[in-house]
């Protein structure tokens, strides 16, 4: 059985809900006696189940199988919810996580049958309640017949047009016969349209599908409840095709009968005796299950199409609303669709700016030319804004482990403390979303094992014993900035001297003359762990410097501030978007640069004499600030064609807190960019941040601000 | 010596292989032609700064950028100096990616048997020696044959 196509699907939808499990299960862990969780969970466990069963992954559908046997229980009230109970769930999750991580990597659910863990599932059954045996129960009753009946005429239902009409009837004068059947998918199945799709195959095998309802796209689309009917027309018998559509798996019902052309036809005329013939109806199909049928080919079918000619009739009655397909709303779409149409979008403002300087340089352009240059313009910018929108999701997906994973950090560093995030609903680009996440737990756990003190220690330095970590997430300009804190013990700057020294990272003298700042920022040298037990959870090599250089590659920078004996506090900044900013072109000697906007606070026009040396650095004051001046020329090797008389052009820009005025010689002005990046060939040069294509298609380099401050 | 061996492996006797014949002052070199992606002309280019001398920049093709070098500096030959002739080859590498180098002219494609390429005796005096990877007989004289992957390959 060919399931491949839907398993995209299948993985995506695993996510969700082993990530709502990990979040239900902690709340449970909370609030045992919820029962809004506890449905909540047993209907996460359940679907799993039947999807996993779907896609034929046997040992993945058992323990979620048994994991739902447990929250049965629960929910029957027969067992209490307790601690161990909750670390033998989620240890089921990390095995269901480590299944989901072999399928997508391999397509196969791998060897583990996790064996451990379902006895321990089945002890806490067995301990709780006494009655093992019920494994969920509900799941075998067969569904109520009547809803069952009520829709079982459904093929019935089918109006036919003159065109599938005339095919019917010169199929029968072929010598085939024309079946009507309806289908009954199990109420437990995950993808309806996969088993759908199984059936039209199988029928199709012996038979020409005429006339489906609802529509085979429909049907393809999932829009339909728990039946579909099919008009068919076939050579082979009636059982042969039932039994052969009921083999397909979670398939609970096959039911058809002969229909003669009359019945058919003459459909729409008949209407009159509607009424009367609608009890018949619900009668005949949902007596042939599958397993009769299979018994009794053809004969008794016929029987039943003669006994009641109304089926056809009952087009009139209409059908009971069945519930309505909940249309979604939303669509999933391929990230790298995204990024094909994001790469048009980038052409298509390299085209729109190649255009603005070709009238510019034309000179003649009339208003009409410029007007709708300005209109071009702006639906370049919606359309772009639009396109990053699309791209942007809330971190939630990303933070949304770590409540898990600093529960699991306080068993095994057995100290007590308690996360606090905000901000998961801020939103970033999907790609940054997806990458950000290591370099956020790294930080995490390095707060947790090496930031937090024992509970002892805290008691004694008169702090609450449960230690607290915050993980703060706001938007800042065009940048997103993403908040690590902690109340524990602050960085030892002490500590990491000597050991930078030990390690001979730094010698002596460097050290006596470092400041604290530098001495906190050697954290982020390449191999540097100051733990001085190496523990499971941190220090295993993967230090921060993994953590930088992961943000750097983002476009993104990581800041350390801390209090020793008050807390540390970690500052990510990533930029909003990856590809296109609003920038500002300056001009240095012959050379255009561009610098993001984002970073601009403001620009000054400053008098030579207004520039004072503090320190041998160049300074100039700025309403009660004093900010060092960057001379551009100098740090990019540029002859300035400037006359050092005349005024100086600041640039304004601003790191976090931090200011620093760029000298340039001149402005061009605002144009949005598309950012390309200069390829690995040329990495060394840190103050460059990427390339960009003006119009006429020279390439002008981006300015890092960030790195020039 | 890898690259070499690799050559090796790649050309069975008998079978032929195409270059393109440049020239970088009087000397001819050749230019597996299967690593070439596009030859433009000189074009501006724009300098990147704080990066090794022999990285002249970033040109756009069509669109993209890509980075140039200069095979001259690199070699240790006189600079470059732009002619009508002057022309950027531009070539898709396995490792580096897409890069432009800068050679005075373009001259043709020979098709070489391989027989008729001799690999050359490494002599660590001659460090130019290191960016070859053999030595072509075709008519029109000897042909050097670059190898492109300790050419671009970024000095230590």
């Amino acid at each position: 059985m060919d399931v491949s196509q839907y398993l995209e699907i299948f993985l995506d939808e695993t996510n969700e809900h082993l990530q709502n499990l990990n979040t239900q299960i902690l709340s449970l862990e909370q609030d045992p006696e919820n029962m809004d969780t506890i449905n909540e969970i047993f209907r996460a466990a359940h679907s799993l189940k039947g999807m996993a069963g779907t896609m034929g992954y046997k040992r993945m559908q058992t323990l979620t199988h048994d994991m739902e046997n447990v929250f049965s229980e629960v929910r029957n009230g027969n067992i209490k919810v307790k601690a161990d109970m909750i670390d033998v769930l989620f240890q089921c999750l990390d095995a269901l996580e480590e299944y989901n991580t072999n399928i997508r990597e391999s397509s196969d659910e791998g060897t583990n049958d996790n064996g451990a863990l379902i006895k321990r599932l089945n002890d806490i059954m067995g301990g709780g309640s006494g009655e093992t045996s019920a494994p969920a129960p509900q799941e075998q009753a067969p569904q109520a017949q009547p809803e069952a009946a009520a829709v079982g005429g459904g093929f019935a239902g089918i109006k036919l047009n003159e065109n599938q009409q005339s095919v019917l009837s010169e199929a029968i004068k072929q010598g085939k016969s024309v079946y009507g059947l309806t289908v009954k998918v199990q109420e437990s199945c995950i993808l309806k349209a996969a088993r759908a799709f199984l059936v039209f195959k199988a029928i199709e095998e012996t038979s020409e599908i005429i006339v489906s309802d609802p529509s085979s796209q429909d049907i393809e689309d999932e829009k339909f409840d728990l039946h579909f009917s099919l008009i068919i027309v076939s050579e082979a018998a009636l059982g042969q095709v039932l039994s052969a559509a009921g083999a397909v798996s979670e398939i609970e019902d096959v039911s058809g009968s002969v229909l003669n052309l009359d019945d058919v036809g003459t459909a729409e005329p008949e209407e009159s005796h509607a009424a009367e013939t609608t009890e018949a109806v619900p009668e005949a199909p949902a007596e042939t299950t599958p397993a009769e049928a299979a018994q009794t080919p053809a004969e008794t079918a016929p029987a039943e199409a003669a006994q009641a000619p109304a089926p056809a009739a009952a087009p009139a009655v209409k059908k009971p609303p069945v519930n309505k397909p909940v249309v979604n709303r939303t669509v999933r779409v391929d990230i790298e669709k995204l990024d094909t149409l994001m790469n048009l979008v980038s052409e298509l403002i390299i085209a729109k700016n190649s255009l603005v300087s070709a009238s510019a340089m034309s000179g003649n352009s009339s208003q009409a030319v410029n007007e709708q240059i300005e209109y071009l313009e702006s639906v370049t910018t919606s359309l772009h804004e639009s396109v990053m929108k699309v791209r942007m999701v809330p971190i939630e997906s990303t933070v949304n482990k770590f409540p898990r994973m600093v529960r699991d950090l306080q068993k095994k560093l057995g100290k007590k403390m308690e996360l606090y995030m905000s901000g998961e609903e801020t939103e970033l680009d999907r790609t940054v979303v997806d990458q950000i996440g290591d370099p956020l737990m790294h930080l995490l756990r390095n707060s947790a094992d090496h930031g937090l003190e024992s509970a002892a220690v805290r008691k004694e330095r008169g702090k609450p014993e449960v230690g607290s970590i915050f993980l703060d997430a706001y938007q800042d300009g065009n940048n997103v900035v993403i908040e690590v804190r902690d109340d524990g013990n602050g960085i030892d700057t002490k500590a990491v001297k000597n050991k930078a020294i030990e390690r001979g990272v730094i010698t002596p003298e460097q050290g006596e003359a470092m400041s604290e700042k530098e001495i906190i920022n050697l954290l982020f040298n390449a191999g540097f762990s100051t733990a001085k037990v190496v523990s499971d959870v941190s220090g295993r090599g993967v230090g921060l410097d993994v953590v930088k250089s992961m943000i750097e590659s983002l476009s993104g920078e990581v800041e350390v501030k801390s209090k020793l004996g008050e807390g540390s506090t970690w500052t990510i900044r990533l930029p909003l978007t990856l590809a296109i900013i609003q920038a500002l072109m300056v001009e240095i000697g012959e050379e255009k640069y561009a610098i993001a906007l984002g970073s601009i606070q403001t620009i000054e026009d400053i008098l030579p004499s207004d520039v004072k040396l503090v320190q041998a650095k160049e300074v100039i004051q700025l309403r009660d600030l004093v900010i060092p001046l960057i001379r551009l020329n100098e740090i990019l090797d540029i002859p300035s064609k400037k006359d050092p008389e005349e005024n100086l052009v600041v640039v304004v820009v601003k790191k976090g807190d931090k200011l620093a005025g760029l000298v340039v010689d001149e402005l061009i002005g605002q144009q949005e960019i598309v950012i390309k990046s200069l390829g690995k060939y040329i990495s060394k040069c840190k103050i460059i941040s990427g390339a960009t294509v003006l119009g006429d298609g020279e390439v002008a380099l981006i300015l890092d601000a960030n790195s020039l401050i | 010596m890898n690259s070499m061996n690799e050559v090796e492996e790649l050309r069975p006797v008998g079978e032929t292989t195409q270059f393109i014949v440049i020239k970088l002052g009087d000397e001819q070199y050749g230019i597996d032609i299967k690593y070439i992606d596009n030859i433009v002309r000189m074009q501006h280019i724009t300098r990147v700064p704080k990066v090794d001398d022999y990285l002249k920049g970033v040109i756009n093709l069509r669109g993209e950028v890509i980075p140039v070098m200069s095979i001259r500096i690199k070699m240790g030959l006189e600079r470059d100096v732009e002619t009508k002739s002057s022309r950027i080859i531009i070539l898709k590498l396995e490792q580096q990616g897409t890069i432009g180098v800068i050679v005075d002219e373009v001259r043709e494609v020979v098709t070489l048997e391989n027989d008729r390429i001799e690999k050359v005796a490494y002599d660590s005096k001659d460090e130019n020696a290191n960016f070859l990877c053999g030595v072509g007989k075709s008519e029109g004289g000897l042909i050097s044959l670059l190898d492109l992957n300790s050419v671009v390959l970024e000095s230590v």
